[in-house]
């Protein structure tokens, strides 16, 4: 089913947003600046609401392919396993709204490249998968730069108990969502909606930090 | 006493966060530890001591994502 006519422009998308969210707070969302770092459940899905809300810049890292095991959870099709997940995400992304401004990397977070990875971005979304990678970034965020927030997410396994997913604010640039408990690796695997949840509480609090400045 | 994680805890005066950590069996690399605010490097747990009256938060990682 394919649409022939011709896509709307940039300023007619620009207005599309602009009537949902209105044109103050648009303003601010197309000029803000998001990193996630990790493009598996949290981070396709992150980057997904996050578009959708036409946030101005985004920019995606992951080092990793589309497997077919991602498919239970994450922002890719069918036809995209085997591709480099920057890229089948940004395609994805384009596909919303292409007029958005997303800068990809397709390596692997160190903390020797850390700095100059983040340098750009004002909010970091950790959407890792393993704790120690979670950790290395949170630690390397908070140490390097004074004035970014990093936006961290600790257990979201399982189904139900939708009611468990928080968001907690552990200082002034260090939030947490998730359960802070159930673990992936304990047999219990990562399913759809509750991924979404804590991703979801993740891009929602990014927005209310661009527009508000605080929880 | 000092505040961990939002709890009052007693704690030996003059302790290490790194000897801290390793009493409550913590993973050093799954973790991030802020004392009163402020991230505290995993390369100095063993020179910051904890003291009378500080706010310590320690989050332990678990996996998925």
């Amino acid at each position: 089913m394919n649409n022939t006519s011709p896509l709307p422009s940039r300023e007619k998308l620009q207005q599309a947003l602009e009537s949902r969210h209105s044109k103050v707070l648009q303003e601010k969302l197309s000029q803000a600046k998001v990193a996630v770092a990790g493009l598996g459940g949290l981070g396709s899905n992150i980057a997904v609401f996050l578009a959708r809300t036409g946030i101005g810049n985004l920019h995606l890292i992951d080092f990793d392919q589309v497997d077919i095991t991602n498919l239970n959870r994450q922002q890719y099709s069918i036809r995209q396993i085997g591709m480099d997940k920057t890229e089948a995400l940004l395609h994805n992304l384009l596909e919303i709204n292409p007029y958005l401004s997303i800068q990809t990397h397709q390596i692997k977070v160190t903390e020797e490249n850390l700095p100059s990875l983040f340098a750009q971005d004002s909010f970091i979304c950790e959407a890792f998968d393993r704790p120690e990678e979670k950790a290395m970034l949170v630690n390397g965020i908070l140490e390097h730069f004074p004035e970014k927030t990093v936006i961290a997410a600790s257990g979201m396994a399982g189904y139900g108990k939708s009611n468990a997913i928080k968001t907690r604010k552990i200082s002034s640039r260090f939030y947490l969502c998730g359960d802070e408990t159930t673990d992936s690796s304990l047999g219990t695997g990562l399913m759809a909606p509750r991924v979404a949840l804590c991703a979801a509480h993740q891009a929602n609090l990014v927005i209310q930090l661009i527009l508000e400045g605080h929880e | 006493m000092i505040l961990v994680n939002g709890k009052e805890e007693k704690i030996q005066p003059g302790i290490t966060l790194a000897a801290y950590l390793s009493e409550k069996q913590y993973r050093t690399n799954r973790i991030a530890a802020e004392l009163n605010g402020q991230i505290v490097p995993k390369s100095a747990y063993e020179n910051t001591l904890i003291k009378e009256g500080d706010r310590l938060e320690i989050v332990s990682f678990v996996g998925g994502g």
